[in-house]
């Protein structure tokens, strides 16, 4: 008895292995992969998707913009998602980039802190530790303490391009999440950081720059400096499957302008 | 009867290859992880890489040098163990010989939910509590630090230094302490010179744990540490070895990709060493 208990046990589990290899699902998918700061704008997009096309799959791994590139290269995903421009390295391995949308990359400051506006420079002064006082930039005296974002992160390269700060950025802590930074800010009177417009929270002060308060009117009509494209990624020799094609020409055409802009971001359409 | 033959043959074969799982999963990983972790490393050369003090990976001229996160993983380890050692030697000896009885169940329960707490809340708790905590106890203008990495660290390795003391402890032939008893000695005496000597080498296998659990941990350390690639100092912003993998893989690309697997690979070398003098402490137990 004990051995046929055994058995049965080990064919109910070695069935129940193989029975999830065999499922498929009816209609097509398409499945994209990158960008963590476009979470909210591709998951969205894709929920729409699915809602005016039955039966059809859409799959999203935040991975980050440099892995979703090497998964498209790599044929590991139909569209790769990223927070940033393509490196000439990269369009030279045959990828193209097709623009979806803009982001605001907003400079958050504590609410305690009294400076609700910084030019352009004085916000490149203060990241290469030119300005270290807040009194000189405005505030009052207290050290700032400079909230950044790991390297290779979409929005450090975004922020660090636009402010022409490349690699000269004296931070204190450099986090690996949008969430990270924003807590980090919350939590020190005297830090200043960096993030997504959509995902700033209540919280966090954003401060105008060069005059000009972030907003979704700003960041389109180019106004507010600090900003950066959201990029579909594709391979020049692959075609895209159907379903993954409809995907795209949905998300670039006027259709998905509403959802864009829902997500936060700046549609280019 | 051949019946029976059969089907334990077959029990057999399926345990052994169960068993076979683990040791490729290690093979696996050790094979990659050297095919993946030496190009770097020729390519930077193997002096600047582990001497460098400088890592500026995404840099227009890129350097690759990983002394201050080596320096980081040694001083954060060292540090945790001061701190943690004492108090986990000293908890294991008292509720292994002096804690009565229901103490000793709850403190145990404690220490053992402790151990299953998973680090991205201890990280959390460092984050919202300890940092801005070390900020205005120091009055530094940021409290991200590797002191606030020592003491979330030291707190974390407590659970593996308790447990395996208190198994060494109470291993230790109560006729030895008995013997000690009578011959005059105080309990206090007994415990300090007859039962932690005759369980020291178990005692020393906790801390190695210790020490392995330390240098291993990346996601609590990464969230208090601050990350940025200084050489390390008490209230400096610092990076580990693990936090030098975990903070930037997600959007490496090329040679700042192969060096993070060199880094990984270090690591990897100094976890095979700690394993190592685990495992000779272990047999010194078994032989004494």
């Amino acid at each position: 008895m004990k051995k046929m208990a055994c058995v049965l046990i080990l064919t109910v589990m070695t069935a129940g292995v193989l029975a999830g290899c065999g499922q498929k699902k009816e209609g097509g998918t398409v499945s994209t992969d990158g960008s963590t700061s476009m979470e909210k704008v591709i998951g969205a997009l894709g929920e729409a998707f699915e809602q005016d096309n039955e039966g059809v799959t859409f799959t999203y791994n935040p991975t980050g913009s440099g892995t979703g590139i090497q998964a498209v290269s790599e044929d590991r995903c139909d569209i790769g998602l990223s927070s940033r421009s393509l490196k000439d390295e990269e369009k030279a391995q045959g990828l193209t980039e097709t623009v979806l949308a803009y982001d605001g990359i907003a400079v958050i400051v504590n609410p305690e802190n009294p400076v609700s506006d910084l030019s352009l420079e004085t916000i490149a002064g203060i990241y290469k530790g030119e300005i270290t006082n807040w009194k000189d930039a405005g505030g009052e005296n207290g050290e700032i303490v400079l909230i950044g974002r790991e390297a290779g992160s979409g929005t450090r390269d975004g922020f660090e391009s636009i402010t022409k700060t490349e690699d000269a950025c004296k931070y204190r802590q450099e986090l690996t999440s949008t969430g990270d930074v924003i807590t980090t800010v919350a939590g020190n009177p005297n830090a200043i950081g960096y993030a997504s417009l959509a995902s700033v929270a209540e919280n966090v002060k954003a401060v105008s720059v060069n005059g000009v308060a972030p907003s979704e009117e700003t960041v389109k009509d180019g106004s507010y400096v600090v900003q950066r494209p959201f990029v579909l990624v594709t391979k020049d020799d692959k075609k895209l499957s159907e379903t993954a094609r409809k995907f795209f020409d949905y998300v670039t055409s006027s259709d998905a302008a509403d959802t864009i802009s829902g997500a936060g971001v700046v549609p280019v359409k | 009867m051949k019946n029976k033959k059969i089907f334990e043959n077959v029990v057999h074969g399926v345990f052994l290859i169960l068993g076979l799982i683990t040791v490729g999963c290690v093979l696996l990983i050790t094979v990659y992880l050297f095919a993946a972790g030496i190009p770097a490393i020729r390519e930077i050369g193997l002096f600047p890489f582990l001497f460098g003090k400088t890592w500026e990976s995404t840099s227009a001229d890129p350097s690759y040098g990983i002394l201050p996160f080596i320096l980081t993983s040694i001083y954060g380890t060292a540090g945790a163990m001061i701190l943690g050692v004492p108090i986990g030697f000293l908890t294991a000896v008292y509720l292994s010989k002096l804690a009565p009885k229901r103490v000793k169940a709850a403190v145990g329960a404690a220490v053992s939910l402790l151990a299953g707490i998973p680090s991205v809340v201890y990280g959390l708790v460092g984050m919202l509590v300890l940092v801005p905590g070390i900020r205005k106890l120091f009055h530094l203008a940021d409290g991200a630090s590797l002191l606030a990495a020592i003491i979330v660290l030291a707190v974390m390795v407590l659970p593996s230094i308790i447990k395996v003391s208190i198994t060494a402890l109470d291993a230790v032939p109560e006729e030895y302490e008995y013997a000690s008893l009578a011959l005059g000695a105080t309990p206090i005496e007994t415990y300090f010179k007859v039962s932690v000597p005759a369980a020291k080498s178990g005692i020393a296998a906790a801390v190695v744990l210790g020490i392995g659990r330390a240098i291993g941990e990346a996601m609590a350390v990464m969230m208090v540490s601050g990350n940025v690639a200084n050489m390390p100092g008490l209230f400096e912003s610092v990076r580990f070895l693990t936090t030098a993998v975990a903070s930037e893989m997600s959007y490496s690309s090329g040679l700042q990709r192969q060096a993070l697997f060199s880094i990984a690979l270090v690591l990897f070398l100094f976890i095979m060493l700690i394993n190592g003098v685990l495992n000779l402490l272990l047999k010194g137990k078994k032989e004494a």
